[in-house]
């Protein structure tokens, strides 16, 4: 079975809150995602994302503060609105606007992050593998000869 | 993101956390593998890293082996990234140097498949190698505490805040816009639920306020404008001509008498009349005249001069200026309470049109002993006691169509009061309350809407009003009585409106001086709705009363005196460490496009105008990163999470080399 990789960008305060609270209450959930904790979910810059679809990622999920409840105000609008544009170019890219979450999960929903976790990746076991390494290195490769 | 390896010697410290990380994570084998991987000169695992051998071992390492940065795969960093940071700091090592890799909360403890929870580890764990290569080491920044604060608004919520500051044994500057101290409170009868006398309460406060020799009123006084940032506000201050010698006046009344110029009291709501140089209420503090100059002759081409003629004490002066002066605070307390939302919103009321249509603070000053009719509950068209008083709650609240959506709080219990105290003063009268619910939730406060009911016989309606005219000498209050479904006419002499509580008038003037921010209704933002509720989100901004939202006065006091102890709290510190992990900007790179400028809610970022590019405060600065995600020349980093780092981190997650 495709075992797909999934990058997670989890805020501070909220998200990787959460994560740690479905931690502490033993939620078991796929061990797909891998997290990488940033102070707001605003400091994720659309370069990222692709960068970990090139990576290797599969799938890019990014989790913050509902809105209203952002450490920092607004960040988390701002990160609604980069990652609501973001995708549409992501579609002209050729890659599935579905590979990439947006999800707000404060630290109070460990549940809603295990869900959350195993939902997305089974939609992105569905999609398949992005495989955009492999087509990055050999256009780079084709290039080279 | 192709540049040659940074060069560090790392320490790995794999926590077993006895079986919870060790049950499902193959510790060993972590430990193991990474030995060899790039820039890891050390590896080991360890039953509890967190307990004293632990960390004792920690620090031995550290001096043993020279290292430049340690890895604790452990738990959360919310639970001890503190501890290690303090260990390595005993071994002589930058705290910004200790990176916790997160495999037990985010990982042994999600995960039961023990092959992948072991590959997941070492992910999390390269990815931190990675991380804590390019990591700096950081100092926290440092900045000095002008011991000095500043408190907008001179009611019972600033006034607690200035004693409870002043206590604390620091200077403390109150603002107050008006001509006395005392705020909304001064001007009600009695307080809910005990009914004891507002005034009593009040003038007690107002005067040990007045005679504390740290405190001191400014009394007329409004903030212009203010800059800087915490610890270190400047702020100036404009002093409104009195054009009265406060240190003079004697309060003789000389003055108020042969002033010819007649006009509404606004401390009784314009329901009796004042000169044009009055004295605000006889309790006002500071105890003098103010001649107000919209109204005086004397400040006209042609002078009237009655009042300074009369002044033995030569008090008048009819050609003081306005004067504006700067002071420097540490920090700034942001108490300038609320207004009653206008009758004129709600037309259908009739509050415009029919003089006996009155808000609560009418209300108030009419049943108090010192209003306009000594405390006897007369109507204003024509001085009758009224036989049945409508009262009608909510009026302008809890309707998200047409006006406030959120609850004012305080009606259901000070229309209670409102009922009860009319039914004292006139026993033989009805009171009559519309009610949507009643909201209790206070010590003492059902018992009190019991007593309302039970004993002193008030009607409650449940439904709204949605009609008040005039016929005759009464007034017809239609409404519907939700419970049976009905609907009613209620012939009154006199309607009490429930007003909401809103904004202050000059609130959103304020804001943009003070540059804080508020909710969509002009209440200002606490910075964590549950955990941080008496601080704005801009450091050094505290707020108190009804600023922030409506509440009733024991929780305004109760906010006010969170807020000093807040206050105190920075105060006792000798410099302010504020966080270094924020944002720079590289000069070569920025453009001076000022992207950044408007992403930051901190106002910590700003343009240069001699070099043309942005830069950054980096007291202001909160480190949210948001500009750097912004910046389209990469130009804007954040320390220890530049672009380079998260590139790095997600290389290392990612790659499919096989090492387990």
């Amino acid at each position: 079975m495709f075992e797909p990789q999934i990058m997670c960008f989890l805020c501070k305060w909220c998200t990787s809150g959460a994560a740690d609270l479905a931690g502490t209450s033993r939620i078991h959930y796929a061990p797909n995602g891998v997290n990488l904790r940033v102070m707001c979910s605003s400091r994720v810059d659309p370069q990222h994302i692709l960068y970990a679809f090139r990576a290797g990622a599969d799938g890019v999920f990014i989790g913050g503060c509902h809105p209203g409840d952002c450490h920092y105000v607004e960040g988390n609008y701002k990160t609604l609105r980069r990652v609501t544009l973001f995708s549409k170019m992501l579609q002209d890219l050729g890659i599935d606007r579905k590979r990439l979450r947006l999800e707000w999960i404060s630290a109070a929903e460990g549940k809603k992050f295990a869900e959350t976790m195993d939902e997305f990746t089974e939609q992105i076991r569905a999609l398949g593998p992005l495989d955009l390494k492999d087509k990055v290195l050999k256009r780079e490769v084709a290039k080279d000869e | 993101m192709k540049d040659k390896e940074p060069k560090k010697r790392i320490g790995l410290f794999v926590c077993h956390c006895g079986i919870n990380i060790a049950g499902v994570v193959d510790v060993e084998k972590v430990a193991n593998l990474m030995k060899d991987y790039p820039g890891v000169s050390f590896s080991t695992n360890y039953v509890y890293v967190c307990s004293d051998p632990g960390q004792q071992m920690i620090i031995d390492t550290i001096k043993e082996k020279k290292l430049d940065a340690i890895i604790v795969a452990a738990c959360s960093p919310t639970l001890h990234e503190k501890t290690f940071q303090e260990a390595a700091k005993l071994a002589g090592l930058n705290p910004y140097q200790i990176e916790i890799a997160n495999i037990r909360e985010q990982d042994s403890w999600v995960h039961s498949d023990k092959d992948k929870a072991t590959r997941k580890a070492v992910k999390i764990i390269k990815a931190h190698v990675a991380k804590a290569l390019r990591n700096e080491s950081l100092q926290p920044i440092k900045v000095d505490v002008k011991k000095r604060a500043l408190i907008i608004g001179g009611g019972v919520a600033g006034l607690q805040a200035a004693l409870d500051i002043a206590e604390h044994g620091y200077q403390v500057l109150v603002v107050e816009k008006n001509p006395s101290i005392g705020g909304k409170m001064i001007q009600l009868s009695e307080t809910f639920p005990t009914l004891d006398c507002s005034q009593c309460i009040m003038t007690p406060k107002m005067v040990e306020a007045s005679r504390h020799p740290n405190i001191k009123l400014l009394t007329y006084h409004e903030v212009e404008s203010v800059s800087g940032f915490v610890g270190n506000f400047k702020v100036r201050i404009k002093k409104k001509p009195r054009y009265v010698d406060e240190k003079l006046c004697n309060l003789c009344a000389e003055c108020e008498k042969v002033c010819p110029q007649v006009v509404p009291d606004e401390f009784n709501m314009g329901l009796s009349f004042r000169k044009a140089i009055y004295m605000p209420f006889p309790q006002a503090v500071p105890g003098t005249y103010t001649l107000d100059e919209k109204n005086c002759l004397g400040l006209l081409p042609v002078r009237c001069g009655k009042c300074k003629d009369v002044c033995e004490k030569k008090a008048i002066d009819y050609d003081m200026k306005e004067v504006i002066f700067e002071e420097e605070v540490g920090a700034i307390v942001v108490a300038t309470g609320y207004d009653l939302y206008t009758m004129q919103a709600i037309g259908e009321y009739g509050g415009e049109k029919y003089e006996d249509v009155i808000n609560g603070l009418e209300f108030e000053r009419i049943l108090s002993a010192s209003g306009p009719t000594g405390g006897v509950v007369r109507r204003p068209s024509d001085g009758k006691i009224p036989k049945h008083v409508v009262f009608v709650q909510c009026t302008g609240s809890r309707d998200t169509e047409k006006h406030n959506p959120y609850c004012s709080k305080i009606c259901c219990m000070y229309t209670a009061k409102h009922a009860m105290l009319y039914k004292h003063r006139v026993p033989d009268g009805q009171a009559t309350i519309f009610y949507i619910d009643v909201r209790a939730g206070g010590k003492g406060f059902d018992e009190f809407y019991q007593r309302a009911i039970e004993e002193d016989r008030v009607l409650y309606i449940r439904g709204k009003v949605s009609k008040i005219f005039k016929e005759g000498d009464k007034l017809i209050v239609w409404g519907v009585d939700t419970l049976t479904g009905k609907k009613v006419e209620v012939e009154a002499d006199m309607v009490v409106l429930a007003m909401a509580m809103v904004k202050a008038d000059g609130i959103p003037d304020l804001l943009r001086k003070l540059k804080i921010q508020s909710d969509i209704h002009g209440f200002l933002s606490e910075a964590h709705p549950k955990l941080r509720p008496v601080e704005s989100l801009n450091s050094g901004f505290y707020l108190a009363g009804c600023a922030h939202g409506p509440k009733d006065i024991p929780e305004a006091v109760a906010q006010a005196s969170a807020a000093a102890a807040k206050v105190g709290d920075l105060f006792a510190q000798k410099e302010l460490l504020h966080e270094p992990t924020i944002v720079t900007v590289n000069d070569e790179l920025c453009s001076g496009c000022a992207i950044c400028i408007t992403m930051c809610p901190y106002q910590a970022r700003s343009l240069d105008p001699e070099k043309g590019i942005a830069v950054v405060n980096e007291v202001l600065c909160e480190g949210c990163g948001a500009c750097a995600a912004a910046c389209p020349s990469g130009a804007a980093q954040q320390r220890n999470q530049t672009d380079e780092q998260i590139f790095s981190m997600l290389t290392a997650m990612l790659s499919e080399e096989e090492h387990v």
